[in-house]
């Protein structure tokens, strides 16, 4: 520090504000402040309010399709149907850590490539750094009868559609 | 008036003749004009006599627009190899040549999730010299990182942050961070597997704060996970849509940002007085005016400005008193010595680059497919001690512990304002003596935890701790565990040694050989499903 500077500072908290200095420092500010909002504004482009993958929703193929107790995958919805005693239920392959794909092993668990993350038959977390269980997905019936799974839609674990 | 003219022994003395229209000669100044045209150019291009003189010599680097930002005399011990072993300039010159090559490779290549990968492969196997321009652009991304850390850490060990210099280790941190995402996000351009799955896992890392937003339970109200993945994105997967937007930084937004702030950093490096010098340099100097500090001096203490020359105007400003003769000492003119200097370091990274190219393909996996993950999926190298860390729980090691390191890294000469020689290797023998124990003490603690982690695995593998709550597991991982101890230890060290200097040389070096570790361990023995490997032979074949 350049003892100048000490002076300067010292001043500027003693000595009290004359009203040029105000108003300068108003319109400073205030173009300051413009300039910011204005920015902020622009920013505002790149924040997609619609999504290219905004269509979300798949049939997935009428009820009857499936037979019970089957297991049926959709590769690109990364999408495991399940149909049991109790209905339909969907699991998203998804890893609940970064974003890899979670195989499905014979025994009906799953594992994760990526860094080891595995979880049980219906999704829950056992092992690795996942923070929660797999994505339960949302399935609906259309009124033409098609099984609907909108694969951005969670559902909570357990519940099944019965069609 | 012809006679007078041809008796000018020198053309850039040649006075202006005033001609009128309808005088003699039009058509014999016209040829004279026209034989003269080359020389009457360069004389007005660059305004003063070829650099004969020390005079010329100076004026040759002060009126070059490209040069000015140098001194017009440089110190002895700026161009000592040991002063910066060349690593800025370095950085700069492979710099230069990443926006060459990748210009030349925008020519062909298309920013497209259908065209870009094949563009990659025309550009490999059909546009000429395609291959190597590629080569040096993909060898020379990698070598500016390494060279930007080695340069940090030199400014780091030279005490080179100390006044006047604080704010320019701010601007090489923000250097660092613009440099990192260069790579980032050039990374997904070609559009293979290793491209889609890295940057899946750096845009899921972006979106982690939802761990910690999950486990307050306020996810619902304020996301900024979700918002800062969208941002980079455009998507809720990376498609092209994220390829456009990495495109448009890679090739725009980012090197224009480096562009202004490398500018920013040379212009501040000579307005602080030159690089970090130590007193030693200008012993007999101060010596022997004790009362009128040699213009060396300004790198000593606190107080400096780092302002070489008060003549004049100048002496209205803050500085040293004028000591024209003394300030010659131990300095040599810049042109054409430094230019030397300064030509050799870009020369021989020009060619380490150009080998590499020639020797070495930059890789390229196959076409990005979304359904299969690459398996592993590795990062580049300098991402992968991250992504280990990654591997215990995604907020802490991608987004907590980053974000901990660099906050701590640019506010090192804010926190460590002790007044010692700068421009002195770790200064000094005690200072060496810390980093090398620090050293050991980081080299021990990583490999033992991670000899630990891979032996007795982590939180979730074990009994008494497998149905611990997730923001435990989020925020106890190994790396926590790390900055901890680094803490701890630099703590200890700054009370030991009653030193502020001492203590950051010691977290400095636990940080620094903690990233070296775990980068090497990731590299090397990191396999499939991210399982432990002594050797990439080991790996099982699918
Ligand atoms: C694109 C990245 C960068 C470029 C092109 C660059 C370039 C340079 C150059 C050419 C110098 C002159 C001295 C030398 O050759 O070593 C320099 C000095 C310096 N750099 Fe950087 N740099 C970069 C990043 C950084 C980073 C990441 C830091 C630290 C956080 C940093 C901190 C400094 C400091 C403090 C000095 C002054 C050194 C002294 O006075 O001794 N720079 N830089
Ligand atoms: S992405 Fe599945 S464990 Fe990391």
């Amino acid at each position: 520090m350049n003892p100048n500077d000490q002076l300067q500072t010292s001043e500027r908290f003693t000595t009290p504000k004359t009203r040029r200095d105000f108003l300068g420092l108003a319109a400073a500010w205030s173009a300051v402040g413009a300039f910011v909002m204005g920015m902020l504004g622009a920013m505002r482009l790149p924040m997609p309010s619609v999504f290219p993958e905004s269509d979300t929703k798949v049939k997935l193929g009428k009820p009857q399709d499936f037979a019970a107790g089957s297991t049926t995958y959709f590769a690109p919805q990364r999408l495991w149907l399940y149909r049991d005693s109790s209905g339909f239920h969907a699991i998203s392959s998804v890893c609940t850590h970064l974003g890899c794909i979670a195989e499905r092993s014979e025994a009906g668990d799953f594992h994760c490539p990526c860094h080891g993350s595995r979880f049980d038959a219906v999704g829950a977390v056992t092992a690795g750094p996942a923070p929660k269980g797999l994505m339960w997905v949302e399935l609906t019936v259309s009124p033409e009868g098609w099984l609907v799974a909108d694969t951005l839609k969670e559902t909570e674990p357990g519940k099944t559609l019965n069609a | 008036m012809p006679e007078t003219q041809t008796s000018q022994p020198s053309p850039s003395e040649k006075k202006p003749v005033a001609r009128h229209i309808g005088d003699d000669g039009a058509m014999r100044d016209f040829g004279r004009n026209l034989m003269d045209t080359p020389r009457s150019f360069r004389d007005s291009m660059i305004r003063h006599g070829k650099p004969t003189s020390d005079r010329a010599r100076s004026q040759t680097v002060f009126t070059n627009f490209f040069l000015h930002v140098l001194p017009v005399r440089t110190h002895l011990h700026s161009i000592k190899l040991t002063t910066t072993f060349g690593l800025g300039v370095a950085t700069l010159v492979l710099f230069i040549i990443l926006c060459v090559t990748g210009v030349l490779l925008m020519v062909y290549y298309k920013p497209s999730v259908d065209q870009a990968y094949a563009s990659m492969l025309d550009i490999i196997h059909v546009v000429p010299t395609g291959r190597l321009i590629r080569n040096v652009h993909r060898w020379s991304a990698h070598a500016m990182v390494f060279c930007v850390i080695l340069h940090m850490a030199r400014a780091f060990y030279t005490s080179a942050y100390k006044p006047p210099r604080q704010f320019n280790w701010v601007i090489g941190m923000a250097l660092f961070a613009v440099t990192l995402g260069l790579s980032f996000t050039g990374y997904l351009l070609p559009w293979d597997q290793l491209a889609f799955w890295a940057v899946t896992i750096g845009a899921n890392i972006a979106q982690s704060p939802q761990e910690l937003t999950d486990a307050i339970g306020i996810t619902q109200y304020f996301d900024p996970g979700r918002m800062q993945k969208e941002l980079l994105l455009g998507a809720h997967y990376v498609g092209q849509e994220a390829l456009i937007r990495f495109y448009v930084l890679h090739v725009m937004v980012l090197p224009i940002v480096t562009s202004i702030l490398i500018a920013v950093h040379m212009w501040r490096i000579r307005k602080d007085g030159g690089f970090a010098r130590p007193s030693a340099a200008d012993m007999g100097v101060s010596d022997a005016t004790p009362s009128m500090p040699a213009t060396g001096g300004d790198s000593r203490g606190g107080e400096s400005t780092g302002l070489l020359k008060t003549y004049g105007l100048m002496g209205l400003m803050k500085g040293k008193t004028p000591a024209v003769n003394l300030e010659l000492r131990n300095t040599i003119m810049t042109w054409p010595n430094v230019m030397y200097v300064i030509g050799a370091v870009a020369m021989v990274t020009t060619l380490a680059m150009l080998l590499l190219g020639v020797l070495a393909d930059a890789p390229l996996s196959e076409m990005a497919n979304p359904a299969v993950p690459e398996n592993p999926a590795k990062a580049p190298w300098y991402f992968l001690g991250l992504q280990e860390l990654v591997s215990y729980s995604a907020f802490m090691g991608g987004v907590g512990i980053p974000a901990i390191v660099l906050l701590g890294l640019m506010l090192v000469p804010y926190l460590d304002r002790e007044r010692e020689d700068v421009g002195v290797w770790f200064s000094g023998r005690e200072g060496r003596r810390i980093a090398v124990i620090s050293a050991i003490f980081a080299t021990i603690a990583t490999v033992g935890m991670l000899a630990f982690t891979v032996r007795f695995g982590w939180l979730r593998n074990w009994e008494a701790t497998a149905r611990v709550p997730q923001i435990v597991i989020t925020v106890l991982n190994p790396g926590t565990i790390f900055v901890a101890l680094f803490a701890a230890w630099s703590v200890l060290v700054v009370r030991r040694k009653q030193s502020t200097r001492m203590g950051a040389i010691a977290l400095f070096t636990c940080f620094l050989v903690s990233f070296a570790i775990l980068t090497y361990f990731a590299t090397v023995h990191r396999g499939p499903n991210w399982d432990f490997f002594w050797s990439q032979s080991d790996w099982p074949v699918h």
